[in-house]
């Protein structure tokens, strides 16, 4: 089970130019087992630092984040991490790679290698098995780092705009291969991206954010049949939502660009 | 520039060239050099107890091989030099991977270091040879003071530069602070350890040498030395090639074990 609970984190740090400031401001939401939660905001809303806090790879300076009730305090397996980019370890293969989590906690050879054989399988890359990330194309890299997350098991994938890098083609074909991995794999995500047609293709629902202090400025559930095609983009009801979530945007980017 | 004739792209930048072409221009260029040696030197434009020509180099090569002596200095010379790397080695890496990766061991250490670090080790070998005297063991103190403290800030920096992703993707697929550093801290400074090493060890070349001119009595710094007193010039460029060469291989073989123990670092 992956409940995610978020309940009025905030996050502060010092900066030695600005003082305080403040990234995170009394932040709730509630992301149910198998949610399929998207964040979209504008750069250095601090969607990211959601994540990290989540993750347990960032302290909240208030407030409480748990997973399946039980409260974050440090990172763990239960709640797997697909960064932008540059996480793939560089010196080992895409097995490898992908078996890495699994022989951390010690599984047997055999084990690990069929379980890291089927998500690579899942991801598409079996031709590619024995090749190092420096041979793969951006769009690889990622499938790799989805495979490496999902071979341990989370309950949670925590996905930090993990399509960022690649080109809009590559990014579609990545978008319907993600869908296509979570509706076996029952996970639940929380996915965090800038990119609006992004979050209404994938998500169940879409949080919208606003610049620092980062807060929830508006909540839309994405009431689209699944399995979603990417035709889906261009129905009425999907730009009726793309509009809200610009027009509620538009503003925070604004104040976004004036701040730094 | 798709239809570029072979010419018009040995004169744009970063553009290919042919493999022959590569090798000619390597060839053509020290072809050069020694025909214009040769030309200085055989028509007695320049005497020879100044430079002496190819051909009485290599016949005192020939000769100091022959009858043992380059053999020997040049067993010692790397006697000395492989032991005192292989000793600062030793401890400069995992140190210098600890320094770029713990924050403490950087606050302990990191002040230390960069002081002796801009103490040339060259203004220590009077201080050495009276401590230690003129043997094998002083040779190995120059060594290591030379190369430790630039290895350890070098290593220190390729430690540092890994990316702090790496350290948190692991975290989440469950990682330990031991294996955070064991299997990616550690693993993912090996080819900059690697390069770190090879430029250093061209430095400890410099190092032996620079040690067996002041003081010794044996190694090709001192057989250098021996020829200039015994005015012989053919026998120091013996001593200069044989270094150069020594020198050359070595970085080969870090090359070579860079390509045979990383795969990774070219695959393409």
């Amino acid at each position: 089970m992956g409940e995610v609970q978020i309940d009025n984190v905030s996050l502060r740090f010092n900066t030695r130019r600005a003082g305080t400031v403040i990234a995170l401001e009394t932040l709730s939401m509630t992301i149910p087992d198998k949610q399929f939660a998207v964040i979209v905001g504008p750069s250095g809303c601090g969607k990211s630092s959601l994540l990290d806090l989540v993750a347990g790879l960032k302290d909240v300076s208030d407030g409480h984040c748990s997973v399946d009730g039980r409260g974050v305090s440090k990172p763990g397996s239960d709640r797997g991490m697909v960064p932008q980019s540059y996480s793939l370890f560089p010196w080992l293969t895409v097995q490898k790679n992908v078996e890495f989590g699994l022989s951390l906690s010690g599984m047997p050879k055999a084990q690990r290698f069929d379980r890291a054989n089927y998500y690579v399988d899942a991801v598409g890359l079996q031709a590619f098995r024995d090749a190092y990330p420096s041979q793969l194309s951006g769009g690889m890299k990622q499938r790799v780092a989805i495979a490496r997350a999902l071979a341990v098991n989370p309950e949670v994938l925590l996905m930090d705009e993990p399509f960022g890098a690649l080109d809009s083609q590559t990014r579609s074909v990545m978008q319907e291969l993600l869908l296509d991995i979570w509706e076996k794999e029952q996970k639940t995500v929380l996915f965090v991206t800038h990119d609006i047609d992004e979050a209404l293709f994938l998500g169940d629902v879409v949080y919208v954010m606003s610049a620092r202090p980062g807060r929830i400025i508006d909540t839309i559930d994405v009431d689209l049949d699944r399995p979603r095609d990417y035709e889906v983009v261009t129905s009425e009801h999907f730009i009726e939502m793309k509009r809200r979530i610009i027009g509620s945007l538009h503003a925070e980017v604004n104040k976004a660009m004036t701040m730094n | 520039m798709a239809n570029a004739t072979v010419f018009d792209r040995l004169f744009t930048p970063k553009k290919p060239i042919p493999r022959g072409v590569e090798v000619g221009a390597a060839i053509v260029v020290a072809g050069t050099l020694l025909a214009g040696w040769s030309g200085l030197t055989y028509s007695g434009y320049i005497s020879s107890s100044f430079l002496p020509t190819p051909g009485e180099v290599w016949k005192s090569f020939v000769r100091m091989a022959s009858n043992g002596t380059l053999i020997k200095h040049t067993a010692i010379s790397l006697q000395e030099i492989y032991l005192g790397f292989f000793l600062s080695s030793v401890v400069a890496v995992p140190l210098g991977i600890f320094m770029g990766g713990f924050r403490i061991v950087a606050a302990m250490i990191e002040p230390i270091v960069n002081f002796m670090r801009y103490l040339p080790v060259t203004s220590l070998i009077p201080l050495l040879i009276l401590w230690i005297g003129i043997g094998l063991e002083e040779k190995i103190a120059v060594i290591f003071l030379g190369t430790f403290f630039q290895q350890i800030v070098l290593v220190s920096d390729v430690a540092r530069q890994v990316h702090e992703d790496l350290f948190n993707v692991s975290y989440t697929l469950g990682a330990n602070r031991r294996q955070i550093v064991m299997r990616v801290l550690v693993p993912a400074t090996m080819p900059g350890v690697l390069d770190t090493l090879r430029v250093t060890m061209g430095w400890a070349w410099t190092f032996l040498v620079v040690a067996e001119l002041v003081a010794a009595n044996a190694g090709l710094g001192y057989m250098i030395l021996q020829a200039m007193r015994g005015l012989d010039p053919a026998a120091i460029f013996v001593g200069i090639f044989v270094i150069g060469v020594l020198g050359l291989l070595t970085d080969l073989a870090f090359k070579w074990i860079k390509n045979a123990s990383m795969p990774w670092t070219h695959a393409r």
